[in-house]
């Protein structure tokens, strides 16, 4: 590699970042899903604040003894008409009562039963739990659908834009005059990489603003949860993007209108969608986390998982990236192969084997 | 000198360039002309290096071309192309840039080419904005941006707005006068014969033809001569080594070699006032006619 190719390919890499920059639906879409990631975790840190820390508010008549008050927000009143009365204003949830019951005491609500207070009333067993330390249900989906619904929209935000923009100089054909300059490895090396520096700066964008709404909305706990696993799951975009990049550029090349870049494209959208929908239904499933935190495609999700969930030994995540980035190198050599071979033929779709085959 | 020997491409089993080689001189226009399927853009495409040649060799100056002397061609191909979003002055010096030439550089010679090709007004419009014509001078930039040392252009004339054909023309000759070697196709054969010092003719995919233009012309046909008398020229008839072989009052184009042809000179001149004599060399269209047959 000299360094006229390494110029070329810096080059290259250069415009189609300021293209990608310049481009109105690039801002917009990255945008939108940083704002998604923020408000998502700004809005869960509220719910999760206003259940932990909301009393309902009750009005108690004199006379009534409670066995606890925990969870509510007592207003004392001095008789059963006056708590009733701050029900029906709306001051409080509910009203507790003398009553001849066995217990002693009513609750009385506005229109519908009062569930939050009779529960706080309520006397229930003891609660042990044999695994304290685990994760709760819900928090490990939310994270599961986090880590899918970023690798699948940056994935497939930059794999399309590269795909387009192969197309774009096939269909303007620009690209002879590029070919006439500079190899086509060096063509396609600086879109590859182009489009990974801005989707990987994508990822880092997002991975430092959940880090940053984490620690201002208080969450510090789960930002040393989550701390590891996305990291992980940076490196692991990185390198898993330069084969996504390669796949989607590979096909592109093999069309020469924007029309047929859909069509053409979309085996790698399949595979890039199958590890966004596995994870969404099997995040909680062993195996196919196992399996998936070691097949190419889906490690950027599926490692990072299994690292949240702590179920992944140290060295298990370096062996997968290890097999990530093999896969890497086999594919961008059979793309760059593709590519050339395919660059220069315009008008009908190149099939694949006469583009491998040459 | 650029030098292309025994250049042979096979597209699948179809034998689209057969042992093709010719010389395009230092400072010279040459045109290449042939049909369409002749194999014109097939060559050019090999001369540049975007495809490769199953066999033959491309030199310049007596060594063979590499990758990074083609860098320093300058090519412009049938199919014109630019990034349609990208503006003027930015695309022109990147694709100098990727020629090898430095930043500084690339951005005088995009200034000084935009001034020449009168673009200077739209160094800020995104391409897809201008009107053809000015997208067509951009490309003729896009071409020379990186100052080449041979220039190769397929086709540069179709597509062009009369003053366009001027700016491109100007542009040529003036690249041409610099020593460059250049070379371009067409199959408008009169621009050929109008602008190219030398001309080579490509039919199914083999040269049938090469050389100064001038030469060609004349060893298309025996010499011949045009004639325009006040007065009839029926006498010509009976010159002897003459053959007439057009004739129409006053006005005769016949066949005969330079001595014969003084000799009817001198006749004419007897008789009476000569408006014109001259040699008739074949327009190129005859000659292109005689060798693809």
């Amino acid at each position: 590699m000299n360094s006229s190719f390494l110029s070329a390919v810096q080059l290259v890499t250069v415009r189609e970042i300021q293209a990608r920059i310049r481009s109105k639906a690039f801002v917009v879409s990255a945008a939108i899903l940083l704002v998604m990631v923020v408000a998502s975790i700004v809005v869960g840190g509220i719910v999760g604040k206003a259940t932990a820390d909301d009393a309902t508010p009750v009005a108690v008549a004199e006379g009534v003894s409670l066995p606890s008050s925990k969870g509510l927000d007592v207003t004392p009143t001095s008789t059963t008409a006056e708590a009733e009365r701050l029900v029906r204003d709306g001051e409080v949830d509910a009203a507790i009562v003398p009553s001849e019951d066995p217990l002693g005491y009513a609750v009385v609500g506005l229109d519908d039963a009062p569930t939050d207070v009779v529960q706080a009333l309520s006397v229930s067993p003891r609660i042990e739990l044999l695994d304290p330390d685990a994760l709760p249900g819900g928090l490990v989906y939310l994270v599961a659908i986090a880590f899918g619904v970023v690798f699948f929209a940056s994935a497939v935000t930059f794999g399309q834009s590269i795909a387009q923009s192969v197309v774009e100089e096939k269909s303007t054909r620009v690209v002879e005059i590029l070919m006439s300059a500079i190899p086509a490895r060096a063509l396609l090396a600086g879109k590859v990489l182009g489009n990974s520096i801005m989707a990987f700066a994508q990822i880092i964008a997002v991975a430092i603003a959940a880090a940053i709404a984490l620690a201002v909305t208080g969450q510090d706990n789960m930002f040393t949860l989550l701390g590891p696993s996305m990291l992980w799951f940076v490196a692991f975009f990185a390198v898993g993007f330069v084969l996504i990049a390669a796949l989607f550029a590979a096909s592109a090349v093999l069309v020469s209108r924007q029309e047929d870049v859909g069509s053409v494209t979309t085996p790698v959208m399949m595979l890039v969608m199958i590890p966004y929908i596995l994870i969404i239904v099997a995040y909680d499933n062993p195996t196919i986390l196992g399996i998936m935190s070691y097949v190419p495609f889906s490690a950027a999700i599926g490692m990072p998982m299994r690292i949240f969930l702590g179920s992944a030994e140290w060295w298990e995540p370096v062996l997968s990236l290890v097999v990530v980035a093999v896969s890497v190198v086999v594919v961008v050599l059979v793309g760059a192969r593709i590519y050339e071979n395919a660059l220069l033929r315009t008008g009908s779709r190149v099939k694949l084997t006469e583009a491998i085959r040459g | 000198m650029l030098t292309i020997d025994g250049v042979t491409k096979h597209f699948g089993e179809r034998r689209v360039l057969d042992d093709v080689g010719f010389t395009v001189g230092s400072g010279r226009l040459t045109g290449f002309v042939g049909g369409n399927g002749a194999g014109k853009t097939t060559t050019m495409r090999i001369l540049l290096g975007v495809l490769q040649a199953d066999a033959g060799t491309v030199s310049l100056d007596g060594t063979t071309v590499g990758p990074s002397d083609r860098r320093r061609f300058g090519y412009m191909p049938e199919e014109r192309g630019l990034y349609p979003k990208m503006p003027v002055a930015e695309q022109v010096t990147y694709l100098a840039r990727l020629h090898g030439v430095d930043k500084r550089t690339a951005a005088r010679r995009t200034t000084e080419l935009l001034e020449r090709l009168d673009l200077t007004q739209h160094a800020g419009d995104a391409v897809e904005k201008l009107s053809l014509g000015n997208q067509q001078r951009v490309q003729v930039a896009a071409a020379l941006a990186h100052d080449p040392e041979v220039l190769v252009l397929d086709e540069p004339f179709s597509g062009l707005d009369p003053m366009a054909v001027d700016t491109v023309l100007g542009v040529l000759r003036e690249t041409a006068a610099r020593g460059v070697p250049v070379l371009f196709s067409s199959h408008q054969l009169d621009v050929v014969e109008r602008l190219c010092d030398d001309v080579v003719v490509i039919a199914d995919g083999t040269i049938r033809a090469a050389g100064p233009q001038e030469e060609l012309r004349k060893q298309a046909g025996p010499a011949a001569w045009e004639l325009l008398v006040d007065g009839d020229v029926a006498w010509l008839r009976d010159e002897p080594g003459v053959t007439v072989r057009e004739f129409d009052g006053g006005y005769a184009v016949f066949e005969a070699d330079d001595a014969v042809a003084q000799q009817v000179l001198q006749r004419a001149v007897q008789h009476g006032t000569v408006g014109s004599f001259s040699p008739r060399v074949p327009r190129l269209s005859e000659v292109f006619r005689e060798v693809v047959r």
